[in-house]
């Protein structure tokens, strides 16, 4: 594939103003499809859940799924829309043959939700505003692989092969106004955006919301205009950007290839490019012309959506507190300092922190042992941390080592324990017979002999050389196997030194 | 008599991959030409008063229960398909090479 020229990305910013859109796909979780009872999930074999409706057999009526109705108005309220009184489908007509109809129902001129906005927060802080024009309800497409040619890809593939599963599957499109004014901050702009209706949608419970396998998926608009022209450039949109990181990427590509282009004395074509996770390049696709001449009209089989005002409502009550004010909540309840909260934010532990305090444990040691052990366990077991354990034997193991039944190494070995099947952590610890002991007798009985057996070191003790007790210390924890809190330990060693003759 | 063109027509055919002869063309020219003139006599009608409709049926909210029905059999999907490879239907190649 040619390799476009790139201006340098801050010679580009100087002479131009970055504008963006985004267009984001959000694949809900319902059971059943949009339009008909096929099941809205995929793994099964190609071509296993369709029916006349979603293949669009003669004959085939589609019938709208409630649930999908409902996670709409969720989702457009969360993204603090209005919702329409009166809402209603309609066909758009194109030939593809991922779509067996030859239509998408969509929604064109009357969406369900609509005059949104959403504020984002970029890591340096900055507050960034995003104004949501729409979120229209419409059906998934159905999957192509391409076969044959260089590359896999559709440009130069002998065929194609269709598998309709996906076809028919409810999706909400969240189209926002333009966003100017971003500047430098605009491919992170792109990402925080993304990364944010991703955590609404999940926080909401209305999609899956795995970006890795299309539950969320991004279309990048963006166009130039030239410092103190008041003209909008020619935008591109960028589809397939089926990633946070490539969000960022792509957006920054993009001011940095219509910057080469424009400064060349180049004109920018209006079209649809797509993004190359692997070469990190967009390409063209398809000019935006006659084929986008979609001739929308209302679609015949469905009537109007009329959800009633009562109903808004009570969906209004059903939402969770929005994620961006859970986390400044949890920040400050936890007392937790940025990069402390930030190492829990990424590690996509907010669930299992958040859980274990409810379980009694403190935040700052729920935080110490899942960023720290639990998920170096996962890591090497290959595994999300918070699939390991359930939060509640996390705390239950916490409390055990507050209250000085285990130290932190013993407690690692419960963990193990625990994460193996053997049972809770105070099963664990009485099945391998793992706490500290904590009755003096054996301590003092073992400290004496490591006496007796350094008499050398006992009189260096005796003469003030603390440091010296040490070696005591850590004989006797050996001789303990372990099972002793070395700052008793200490204390008995410096006691018995001084009293023992 | 409507303003609907010959291009109009042959540029509608071609969205819809209707191939129509150019008699065919001018034929439907003046067809839609009355069809987009009879509409626009009932525009003349419609008042304010009387709200753009899309629907026959004074309906709303008909909406089917999330609940999974039995989808057709693979073999039943593909039946109606002139080619396949597997479980997958087979379309011929859909862009050139770039």
């Amino acid at each position: 594939m040619k390799k476009a020229e790139l201006m340098d990305y801050d010679k580009a910013l100087e002479l131009f103003e970055p504008v963006l859109g985004f267009e984001v796909h959000v694949e809900l979780n319902t059971k059943t499809k949009m339009f008909c009872g096929c099941a809205n999930e995929f793994g099964q074999g190609a071509n296993t859940n369709t029916c006349p409706t979603c293949l669009g057999l003669p004959g085939g009526l589609p019938q709208v799924n409630a649930k999908a109705i409902e996670s709409s108005i969720r989702l457009g309220l969360a993204l603090g829309c209005e919702i329409a009184e009166y809402s209603r489908f309609a066909r758009k007509n194109y030939f593809y043959p991922d779509t067996a109809k030859n239509f998408q129902t969509s929604q064109y001129d009357e969406p369900i939700a609509f005059n949104g906005q959403l504020t984002i927060e970029l890591e340096s802080g900055r507050q960034v505003t995003i104004d949501i024009e729409r979120a229209h309800m419409e059906d998934d497409a159905g999957k192509l692989t391409h076969v044959g040619g260089a590359t896999g890809r559709i440009q130069g593939a002998d065929y194609s092969l269709v598998d309709y599963n996906r076809g028919g599957v409810p999706l909400v499109e969240i189209v926002t106004q333009m966003i100017e004014g971003g500047e430098a901050d605009s491919p992170e702009i792109g990402r925080t955006y993304v990364a944010a209706i991703r955590e609404i949608v999940k926080a909401l419970g209305v999609s899956n919301a795995r970006m890795e396998e299309g539950n969320v998926r991004c279309d990048a608009n963006v166009s130039l205009r030239p410092r103190g022209s008041g003209k909008l450039g020619t935008r591109t949109e960028t589809k397939n950007v089926n990633s946070l990181r490539s969000v960022e990427r792509a957006v920054r590509y993009e001011i940095q290839r219509q910057a080469a282009l424009l400064a060349a004395g180049g004109t920018i074509t209006q079209e649809t490019r797509h993004w190359h996770e692997d070469t990190g390049i967009t390409s063209a696709g398809r000019p935006k012309s006659d084929a986008d001449d979609y001739r929308y009209f209302p679609e015949p089989d469905l009537v109007p959506v009329a959800p009633s005002r009562a109903w808004v409502e009570e969906l209004r009550a059903t939402l969770p507190e929005p994620p961006a004010a859970r986390r400044k909540r949890l920040q400050a309840d936890w007392g937790f300092a940025n990069l402390e909260f930030q190492d829990v934010v990424n590690s996509d532990l907010l669930d299992a922190v958040e859980a274990t305090v409810a379980a009694g444990a403190s935040a700052q040691s729920s935080r110490k042992w899942w960023t720290g052990e639990v998920a170096r366990l996962a890591n090497v077991a290959g595994v999300s941390a918070d699939s390991l354990v359930e939060p509640v034997q996390l705390a239950a193991l916490i409390e055990l080592v507050t209250a000085g039944t285990l130290t932190d190494r013993l407690a690692r070995q419960v963990l193990e324990g625990v994460i193996a099947g053997e049972g809770t952590p105070l099963e664990v610890v009485e099945i391998r017979g793992l706490a500290v002991v904590s009755d003096d007798g054996p301590l003092i009985e073992a400290i004496d002999l490591a006496l007796a057996s350094q008499p050398d070191v006992l009189a260096k003790i005796r003469d003030g050389k603390v440091q010296a007790a040490g070696a005591v210390i850590g004989a006797v924890m050996k001789a303990m196997r372990g099972q002793a809190d070395a700052a008793r330990v200490r204390e008995l060693v410096l006691e018995r030194a001084g009293t023992a003759e | 008599m409507s303003e609907i063109t010959a291009e109009q027509v042959a540029h509608l055919a071609n969205l819809a991959r209707i191939d129509l002869s150019p008699e065919e063309i001018t034929r439907l020219t003046a067809e839609l030409g009355q069809i987009v003139d009879s509409v626009a006599k009932v525009a003349e009608v419609a008042t304010p008063e009387v709200p753009a409709t899309s629907h026959p049926m004074p309906l709303t909210n008909v909406f089917r229960a999330d609940v999974v029905v039995p989808s057709l059999s693979v073999e039943e999907a593909l039946s109606g398909s002139t080619d396949r490879d597997g479980d997958k239907f087979r379309v011929p190649a859909i862009l050139d090479e770039e």
